[in-house]
C-alpha cells in the first residue's frame, strides 16, 4: 500500500511543479474541501449575480402580498410586511459575506501581527501575550454591546448610518476575535525561529524583518490560512448573533441574522422565512469550514516530503 | 426545589395563622414582564413596568376597578362633596386612612405616612418622576393620626389627582426619611424592597431580571392573597412572552403582549390561555423631536439649549409626515381587532375624546408631497426633499418588538413617496424604557428626530396625562431626563389651558377643556398618534380572577388571584 503511493510520483511524468500547483493537486484531494469550495462558489455567485436575475428591490413592501408561501413570483414566500423573501436573503447574504470577509482579514491582520512580534521578539512576548489573555477573558457580547452604544453615533455622523455600522460591527468583530491567530502563529513563529536557517540567515547579517517576511512568514503561512476560513465562520455567526439580539445593522437592513431574528415569531406560519436563512448561514460555515480543512492539509509540510 | 420552598412557606404561613385559611394555599403564580423592572419606586421611574410591578407591593389612598369605577385602597371611603370630604369651595380634600391597617413589617400606617410621601415626590432635586400628580397641591397635612388632608393653591374641579391610582402610591415614612431630594436614586434597598401595605411583599429583587415576592403576613385582608409567592420574570420578547403563557404553560401571566395578530392566533390554538386587551386610552404614537438632535451638541442635544430642530420645526414638514402615514395598514399589518387608527391622544371616555381632528385618518401621499413643494422643499437628485441645505433625513426610533418595527419600515417605505429619508433604529424595550439617566437610548432622552413609543394615562381623567405637556416638564438634565414631556411640546396658550382645567368645574365644562388641549397636541404636529390600542395580556385558563383594567395597574386586583381547580 505505502509502496504503491511513493511509486506514484515515480511513475508520473515528471513536470515542475510550482508551489501553487502543488496546493492545488493536494487540494483536489481533499473531497470534503472540493465539495465546500463548490457550495460556498455557488453561494457567491447566487448572492451577488441573482439580484439580477431575481429583479424585486428587497425593501419593497406589498402588504397585500403578506405571509405567502413560495409561488413562482416569490420563490421564497413574503413576510408579513410582504416583503420577498429570496430578494432579502440574497441582499442579506452580501451584507454577511462582505461583514465575514473584510473581520476576518481584519482578525487576520491583527493576529498575524501580535503573533509574529511576541514569537519572534523575546521582550515583546510576555506583555503581548498578556494583552491576548485579557481579551480571550473578556466577556465578548457585553463588550460588543458597550462598543456599540459608544461608537454608534459618531460613526453614523462620520460615514453615514449604513456604511457607519458596517465599519462597526466588522471592527467589533475584528479586534474581539484576532486571540486565537494570535496564539497559534506564536506557537508556530517559535518553533521556526529555532531552525537552522533562520539561525544561518541571522547570521548572513540578515535584516530583522527580512528574516520575518521572506523566511518566518512562509513557513506560518498553513496555520493563518486555517484561521481565516475559521474567521470567516466565527465572524458570519457573530454577526447573525448580534442581529438575532436585535442589534447591529438597523431592522430595515436585511441580514441573514436579522432574517432569522425577525422569522423565529413566524415559524409555524411561513417556515421558509427561518428555513433560507437558517441554511444559508449553516451551509456557508459549514464549506468554510471545509475549505480550511483542505487549506491545511494542503499546505501541510508533512504531506509535502513525502 | 422552588415548589418544596413554596410548599414549606404555605405551611409556615398556615401554622402561624390558622385563621387565616385561604391566605398563601395556592402555590406560585408566575408573571411574566418581558419589559424587565429596573426599580419598584414608580416615583424614581416613569416606565409603565415599573409602576406595575410597584403596585404589588405599595398602594395608593384609592384606585380604579376594571369600570373605571373608584374605590377605596387605603382610604376608609372616598371623599365627596356629599360627605363632606371635599370641600365645598373645592380648595382641599380631606381622606380618612382605614384603621387599624399595617405596613409589611408590623407597624401602623398613619397620616403621616401620606404626608410624606407628597413630600417626597416635591422635594426638590429628587427628580420625581410623578410630579404631575401633585400639580396644584399647595400642602398635604396630617390632621390627626388617620386624617390626612389636601389641599390646593385654587378651587380644583378633579381633586382625585394626588394619592389615586397606581402612579401615587404611599410610601412607608419610617422607610424613605433619609431618602428625601438628591439622595432619593442613592436609596437603593428602599427603592428595590419598598415596605408596602400591598398583599405581597419583595423577598429579593434583580434589577433587570426577577423580582420574587412573598404574601404579605399583615395584609389587611385575612384571607387574600391565595397565593404564598410570586414570581415576577423579566426578559424576552413580547412573542416569547406570550408564548410562555399560551402554549408551554410556563406562566401564568404575561403583559403587554404585542405581537402580530396572526401569530396570535396560532398560538391561541393552544387552548392553554387567553388574550384580554385592555381596551382604552393607550396610544401608539411617533414623536417629533422639536429641538436638534445633533451628536456634535454632545450633552446639549434633545434639550431647549440645542435650539430648534433645524427641519421638523416647520409645520408643513410635520403635517406632511402625518399625512403620508395609512393608519388603516398599520392597524391591519400589527394590531389586527386590537387596534383602531387614530389621529387623537385622548380616544376615551367618550364625552372627553375628541372627534374634531379626523384630516390625519386618509393617507394623501399627494396632498403631503404639494405640501412639501410649497413649502420650499425641493426634491433632490437623490430622491430627497433638501431646503438651504438641509434634507429631510430622519433618525426614526422606538423599542425592539417586531410589531413596532413593521410600523417603522411601513412608515418609512411611505416617507420614502414624499422624498423623506428615514434610518430605522430599534432598542431593547428594557433599555429604551429604562430609568438609567446614563443610557443615551431611552425615550425620555428622545436622542433621535422621531421617536415612536405607546402611553395612555392610568385613571380616568386625562389631566395629568395632558400636564405632562406642559412647558416645564420637558426631561433635561438638570431633572435627571425625568419629566413626563417626552414630546418636548411646548406652547405657552396650552399651559395656561391646563390651567384653566384645573380651575374647570362640573364634567361638561373639563370636557371642553380636555378637547380643545387634544386639538392643540395633535394640531401642533409634534405629536402623530396612530393606532389606539389595547393593552393586551395573555392569561392562563388556570389563573382565576385576574381581571384587566385598562384605567389602573394591570395587576390591579392581585390579591383576588386564585389557582383554578
Amino acid at each position: 500500500m505505502t509502496d504503491a503511493v511513493i511509486d506514484q510520483p515515480v511513475t508520473a511524468k515528471p513536470e515542475i511543479e510550482t508551489p501553487s500547483i502543488l496546493f492545488w493537486r493536494k487540494f483536489r484531494k481533499h473531497k470534503g474541501g472540493v465539495a465546500g469550495l463548490v457550495v460556498f462558489a455557488l453561494i457567491v455567485l447566487i448572492v451577488y449575480v441573482g439580484p439580477f436575475i431575481h429583479t424585486i428591490d428587497p425593501n419593497k413592501i406589498d402588504i397585500r402580498a403578506k405571509n405567502q408561501g413560495p409561488s413562482w413570483k416569490h420563490p421564497f414566500g413574503t413576510d408579513n410586511l410582504g416583503h420577498d423573501m429570496l430578494a432579502q436573503v440574497m441582499a442579506g447574504g452580501q451584507i454577511s459575506l462582505a461583514v465575514g470577509l473584510t473581520a476576518m482579514l481584519l482578525a487576520l491582520l491583527l493576529g498575524t501581527l501580535v503573533g509574529v512580534l511576541s514569537g519572534y521578539f523575546r521582550k515583546l512576548d510576555g506583555p503581548l501575550m498578556r494583552l491576548t489573555d485579557l481579551f480571550l477573558a473578556l466577556p465578548l457580547l457585553p463588550l460588543l454591546l458597550v462598543i456599540i452604544m459608544l461608537f454608534r453615533d459618531t460613526l453614523r455622523a462620520a460615514f453615514g448610518p449604513e456604511t457607519g455600522i458596517f465599519i462597526l460591527i466588522v471592527f467589533v468583530i475584528g479586534v474581539t476575535s484576532w486571540m486565537h491567530t494570535a496564539r497559534i502563529v506564536r506557537g508556530d513563529v517559535l518553533a521556526v525561529k529555532s531552525q537552522e536557517f533562520i539561525v544561518a540567515a541571522k547570521s548572513s547579517g540578515m535584516r530583522e524583518h527580512r528574516i520575518v517576511l521572506r523566511h518566518i512568514l512562509p513557513n506560518v503561512l498553513s496555520s493563518i490560512m486555517v484561521s481565516a476560513t475559521l474567521g470567516i465562520a466565527a465572524a458570519i455567526i457573530t454577526e447573525s448573533a448580534l442581529s438575532f439580539l436585535g442589534l447591529g445593522f438597523p431592522s430595515d437592513f436585511p441580514t441573514w441574522g436579522r432574517l432569522l431574528f425577525d422569522g423565529a415569531n413566524f415559524l409555524q406560519l411561513t417556515p421558509s422565512r427561518v428555513f433560507w436563512p437558517g441554511l444559508a448561514i449553516s451551509l456557508t460555515v459549514l464549506s468554510v469550514n471545509y475549505i480550511g480543512d483542505a487549506v491545511r492539509d494542503a499546505l501541510d509540510p508533512r504531506t509535502q516530503a513525502r | 426545589m422552588r415548589s418544596v420552598l413554596a410548599t414549606a412557606l404555605t405551611i409556615l404561613s398556615l401554622s402561624t395563622a390558622p385563621a387565616w385559611a385561604a391566605r398563601a394555599t395556592d402555590g406560585e403564580a408566575k408573571i411574566l414582564f418581558w419589559q424587565a423592572v429596573s426599580s419598584m419606586n414608580p416615583y424614581l421611574s416613569g416606565g409603565s413596568k415599573e409602576v406595575y410591578a410597584a403596585s404589588i407591593v405599595i398602594e395608593p389612598l384609592a384606585g380604579f376597578d376594571e369600570n373605571g369605577k373608584m374605590f377605596p385602597r387605603l382610604a376608609a371611603d372616598i371623599p365627596t362633596l356629599e360627605n363632606g370630604g371635599v370641600s365645598a369651595d373645592r380648595l382641599s380634600v380631606t381622606w380618612k386612612v382605614k384603621d387599624g391597617l399595617k405596613w409589611s413589617d408590623g407597624s401602623d400606617v398613619t397620616a403621616e405616612d401620606v404626608a410624606f410621601t407628597w413630600r417626597y415626590c416635591t422635594a426638590p432635586g429628587g427628580g420625581c418622576a410623578q410630579r404631575a400628580k401633585f400639580d396644584g397641591v399647595a400642602k398635604v397635612e396630617a390632621v390627626d393620626r388617620l386624617t390626612v388632608k389636601i389641599t390646593f393653591d385654587k378651587p380644583t374641579s378633579y381633586v382625585y389627582g394626588p394619592f389615586v391610582g397606581a402612579l401615587s402610591p404611599i410610601i412607608q415614612m419610617a422607610q424613605f426619611k433619609d431618602c428625601i431630594g438628591e439622595k432619593a436614586q442613592q436609596c437603593t434597598a428602599a427603592n428595590f424592597a419598598p415596605i408596602g401595605t400591598g398583599p405581597f411583599v419583595v423577598k429579593d429583587f434583580k434589577a433587570n431580571d426577577v423580582v420574587s415576592f412573598i404574601a404579605n403576613q399583615h395584609y389587611r385582608d385575612p384571607a387574600k392573597p391565595a397565593f404564598a409567592t410570586l414570581t415576577l420574570k423579566g426578559g424576552g420578547d413580547a412573542a416569547a412572552a406570550a408564548r410562555a403563557v399560551l402554549e408551554t404553560g410556563e406562566f401564568d401571566f404575561a403583559w403587554n403582549t404585542v405581537i402580530e395578530p396572526e401569530v396570535m392566533d396560532l398560538m391561541l390554538k393552544a387552548g392553554k390561555g387567553r388574550v384580554a386587551s385592555a381596551f382604552s386610552t393607550t396610544v401608539e404614537r411617533i414623536h417629533l423631536n422639536p429641538f436638534a438632535v445633533d451628536p456634535s451638541l454632545g450633552a446639549k442635544r434633545s434639550t431647549r439649549e440645542a435650539g430648534p430642530h433645524p427641519s421638523l420645526s416647520d409645520p408643513a414638514v410635520r403635517r406632511a409626515l402625518s399625512l403620508a402615514i395609512d393608519r388603516d395598514i398599520l392597524v391591519e399589518a400589527g394590531y389586527g381587532a386590537g387596534g383602531k387608527a387614530t389621529c387623537n391622544v385622548i380616544p376615551s371616555p367618550d364625552d372627553f375624546a375628541s372627534n374634531g381632528v379626523d384630516w390625519c385618518l386618509k393617507q394623501d401621499i399627494p396632498g403631503a408631497n404639494k405640501l412639501l413643494d410649497e413649502a420650499g422643499w425641493e426634491m433632490g437628485g437623490d430622491g430627497i426633499r433638501a431646503k438651504n441645505g438641509v434634507r429631510l433625513a430622519y433618525l426614526f426610533q422606538t423599542s425592539t418588538n417586531s410589531v413596532r418595527q413593521g410600523t417603522q419600515q411601513l412608515v418609512k417605505d411611505w416617507w420614502k413617496e414624499i422624498g423623506v429619508e428615514t434610518e430605522l433604529r430599534n432598542v431593547p424595550a428594557t433599555v429604551y424604557f429604562g430609568s438609567d439617566p446614563a443610557s443615551p437610548d431611552t425615550y425620555k432622552k428622545f436622542y433621535a428626530d422621531i421617536e415612536m413609543y405607546a402611553s395612555g394615562f392610568e385613571t380616568t381623567d386625562p389631566a395629568k396625562f395632558l400636564a405632562d405637556f406642559r412647558c416645564d416638564k420637558i426631561p433635561s438634565p438638570n431633572d435627571g431626563w425625568q419629566g413626563g414631556n417626552v414630546a418636548r411640546f411646548c406652547d405657552p396658550a396650552y399651559d395656561t389651558l391646563i390651567g384653566d382645567l384645573n380651575n374647570a368645574s362640573g364634567r361638561a365644562e373639563r370636557a371642553v377643556i380636555i378637547k380643545k388641549l387634544n386639538d392643540m397636541l395633535v394640531n401642533s404636529g409634534y405629536v402623530l398618534p396612530i393606532v389606539n390600542r389595547g393593552e393586551p395580556s395573555t392569561i392562563a385558563n388556570t389563573l382565576v380572577d385576574a381581571k384587566i383594567n385598562p384605567w389602573d395597574t394591570q395587576l390591579w386586583n392581585v390579591e383576588n388571584w386564585k389557582r383554578g381547580r
